[in-house]
């Protein structure tokens, strides 16, 4: 009797603790406690050094195809760096692996919030791994910028005003691949092949506002799953003649394979995130020889119709494309010089930007409003949508087809559309060059 | 925890005999009381630690926390009933969404309430694969638990507007109250609140393990038909040991959600389930204490060896790689040199000190 009286004396002494310190619920907000009025922070910058960082797939099923786009990042920061910084400060870029887990991705920008102290956080990559700190990262004011992903929850800027997208996000991509397929594949057989969650859904969501009634085959595919025999095997007998690829590029390249295999020869046309020839091409050849087959990924490629927004490693007259070798003849030489790399580069450019346009008296917020308020003309060919009211990336996109020697030529000039009804409209062509930024002059 | 230490040293009594009323008496304290006793020590003593370190590595303390429940609940499973499961991640997948979709969905419940559902929702798991597992043996029930791990996240798949699909769900715990927002760190204050709740189910199966469903677990792992002998019904306690150990893997779950705000099934994948197995038996298979060597080692093994890694300026592909192999490597070594892990290389130096001091004065109390 004594152990059982002694028992619930301590029952009731913790749940009485637990109740106390838990008077609202879990899934409520507590009122009151607006932090709008607190002065601008900087932590992580010094007066030579601004620190930064990012969580990247380095390890995992994503690393494949992107765990280089830090590794140009570094390689862009380093010449930037060499060459004077920004307003004085050296970048210091730290990219911690998440290997494309949720919870480590958690984990590792706490570390870099918390531990490292960053500035802001650049180019987080991923849409299941980077929506679990969207809200961590605004809690804390954390610039969150160029996120590595075209989902369309990045662009809240009333609920996540410090989080600003990156690419074109899917629902524009595929409004403008909807617009090219119908003035340029009218009246043929249209079937879809996505991966089954939002950047699925979201580019259908674009693209039946110009093709539904084409449409006569959607399939879709779980990345868990490597066999998509079932699903092209469906489309080939539903006699598609253009096969639309929201796929990742490990996704894209299967397809490229399966499709070869069942001797099913559509027109392609992929998505931005997998449309890279040269991250293909190293696909194709890695998943032909682990299963035993010798196949021309030039030949699989040739004819390929790819969305983009950046400058590409095929298009060599591109003033960009042409700086963008330099750094990496020199900083990175060994690595292949793909559109990933391009990417990599690109986005650490534009951060550099934003912190050149923020200012040497730096703030948390005042990049942010910098962002918001300052028309940012870089690398890309389509301008971003940023302003007080959209915090989406890149605003449009252009089309590609692959030679298959290495170069690519223009389908589509760079257009630009919206979120909404609007319509896809030609982009404004007005680009500057690389020496004409005036990113690195002093 | 330290309890333990003093338990397996004490005299145990006969198994399937109450500890006699002088034992009692000698000790003072009825075990329940001593070990919550213990409890709160431990407990002070976290406190104490995370007050000593960065919001950071309060995080850590807190991860380990939740690992140190998932591993103990997997040791009374395989270590004590010698019952294997490759399956543990789902278990936490359960908890984690569990909690995830009471805080979207039931927002005025308190957290305490929500991880207390996850527990029952692991342990209602646990009760069917239990049930399923009971008549399977070796390989067969790891095959099982094998397959219960790889098919249950896809369930996201299936249901992807509940459960958010492969992104899985995201929200925000609230738990602290509003009189220490602000003067305590937010990963601090869930530091807290996870060693206090650790510790209060690590002293439920401590007295589990000490009393007749320790016994019953053991002796139906030594020799079922000598059990089933002694009139222990074997089926229902292997059934009891899953609905305990899935129950403590539910919570980790929740806790693992409380702590981080997300619950994907990107991370309960297979590879989980055999870590948290590989960490037990690094940390040592038969005592709890063993479970918690296997925390430590699970989330600060890696960290260290990402920070070596990092510092040597190892090209990126082996840096990255680096950890894991490790990793491998120790854990081979541990088993071959120390079969009763971490915790069996402590137990033996305390033996040795233990003999040493034993034979230079008779008083030895409890060294049978």
């Amino acid at each position: 009797m004594r152990v059982h009286r002694g028992v619930r004396g301590w029952a009731v002494a913790v749940a009485g603790i637990l109740v106390l310190s838990a008077c609202s619920g879990a899934g409520e907000a507590p009122s009151g406690g607006g932090g709008d009025q607190a002065p601008d922070t900087a932590p992580g910058v010094t007066d030579d050094t601004v620190v930064i960082g990012s969580h990247q797939p380095l390890t995992g099923p994503a690393a494949p195809g992107y765990s280089k786009i830090s590794v140009a990042a570094r390689a862009m920061y380093q010449y930037i760096n060499d060459n004077g910084g920004i307003n004085g400060r050296r970048i210091e870029y730290r990219v911690e692996d998440d290997a494309y887990n949720p919870t480590k991705t958690v984990e590792v920008v706490k570390k870099l919030v918390l531990e490292d102290q960053v500035f802001a956080i650049v180019g987080g990559l991923g849409t299941p791994t980077h929506s679990k700190v969207l809200d961590y990262l605004n809690q804390e004011g954390v610039p969150d910028l160029l996120v590595s992903s075209g989902a369309l929850m990045w662009d809240q800027p009333r609920k996540y005003p410090m989080t600003f997208g990156y690419q074109v996000d899917y629902l524009r991509e595929g409004k403008i691949q909807g617009n090219f397929i119908k003035e340029n594949f009218a009246g043929k057989k249209i079937g879809l092949f996505f991966q089954g969650d939002d950047v699925g859904r979201d580019t259908q969501a674009g693209l039946d506002k110009y093709i539904k009634d084409q449409v006569v085959s959607r399939q879709a595919y779980d990345p868990a799953n490597t066999d998509v025999t079932p699903q092209l095997l469906a489309l080939k007998s539903s006699g598609v003649e253009v096969v639309v690829c929201e796929c990742i590029p490990a996704f894209m390249a299967l397809t490229l394979l399966t499709a070869a295999k069942i001797g099913f020869r559509p027109q392609f046309v992929a998505s931005s995130i997998g449309s890279d020839p040269a991250t293909l091409t190293g696909l194709l050849e890695n998943f032909a020889k682990s299963s035993g087959a010798t196949v021309s990924a030039q030949q699989l490629l040739t004819g390929f119709i790819g969305v983009g927004y950046l400058p590409r490693a095929g298009l060599l007259d591109d003033p960009w494309t042409k700086f963008f070798k330099q750094v990496h003849d020199k900083y990175i030489p060994n690595e292949a010089f793909t559109d990933t790399l391009i990417f990599g580069m690109a986005q650490a450019y534009t951060f550099a930007q934003a912190l050149k346009a923020a200012g040497r008296d730096l703030g948390r917020r005042k990049l942010v409003e910098t962002l918001e308020t300052t028309q940012l003309k870089g690398p890309a060919l389509v301008p971003f949508a940023y302003s007080k009211d959209s915090h989406a990336g890149y605003s449009g996109a252009y089309l590609v087809r692959n030679n298959g020697d290495g170069t690519a030529t223009i389908v589509e000039e760079p257009v630009v559309t919206d979120r909404e009804g609007g319509a896809v409209e030609p982009a404004d062509t007005d680009r500057v060059d690389p020496d004409q930024t005036g990113l690195l002059s002093g | 925890m330290s309890a333990e230490t003093s338990e397996t040293t004490a005299p145990a009594p006969p198994a399937g005999r109450p500890p006699t009323r002088s034992a009692i008496r000698r000790r003072g304290l009825p075990p329940v009381l001593r070990h919550l006793g213990w409890a709160l020590v431990a407990f002070l003593a976290v406190v104490g630690l995370t007050l000593l370190t960065d919001p950071f590595t309060n995080l850590r303390i807190a991860t380990i926390g939740y690992y140190l429940i998932a591993i103990a609940g997997l040791a009374l499973l395989t270590g004590f009933n010698g019952q294997v499961s490759l399956g543990h991640g789902a278990f936490m997948f359960i908890g984690a969404y569990t909690v995830a979709l009471l805080v979207l969905h039931v927002p005025g419940l308190p957290f305490w309430v929500d991880l207390l559902l996850a527990t029952v929702a692991g342990a209602v798991a646990g009760l069917l694969a239990g049930a399923a597992a009971a008549r399977l043996h070796g390989p067969y029930l790891a095959g099982a638990t094998l397959a219960l791990a790889v098919g249950l996240p896809a369930v996201t798949q299936r249901f992807p507007d509940l459960l958010g699909g492969s992104n899985g769900l995201s929200f925000t715990v609230h738990s602290e109250p509003a009189a220490l927002i602000g003067v305590v760190p937010t990963t601090r204050w869930q530091a807290w609140v996870i060693w206090a709740t650790v510790l209060l189910a690590m002293v439920i199966l401590v007295n589990l393990s000490r009393g007749r469903l320790g016994r019953s677990l053991r002796a139906v792992r030594d020799d079922e038909v000598a059990a089933s002998l002694a009139g222990i019904h074997v089926g229902r306690t292997k059934i009891l040991a899953f609905i305990v150990s899935s129950a403590c893997a539910g919570l980790a779950g929740g806790l693992q959600a409380f702590l981080l705000g997300t619950a994907a099934p990107g991370s309960f994948t297979v590879a989980l389930s055999l870590s948290l197995l590989a960490a037990l038996v690094l940390g040592g298979l038969g005592s709890l204490w063993g479970a918690f060597w296997a925390a430590i080692a699970f989330v600060y093994f890696q960290a260290w060896a990402e920070d070596a890694a990092d510092a040597v300026n190892l090209p990126v592909n082996v840096a990255n790689n680096l950890p894991l192999a490790l990793y491998g490597t120790v854990l081979i070594v541990v088993i071959l040199v120390f079969p009763g892990g971490i915790h069996g290389v402590f137990s033996r130096l305390r033996a040795a000190v233990r003999s040493s001091r034993s034979s230079s004065s008779d008083r030895s109390e409890g060294v049978s």
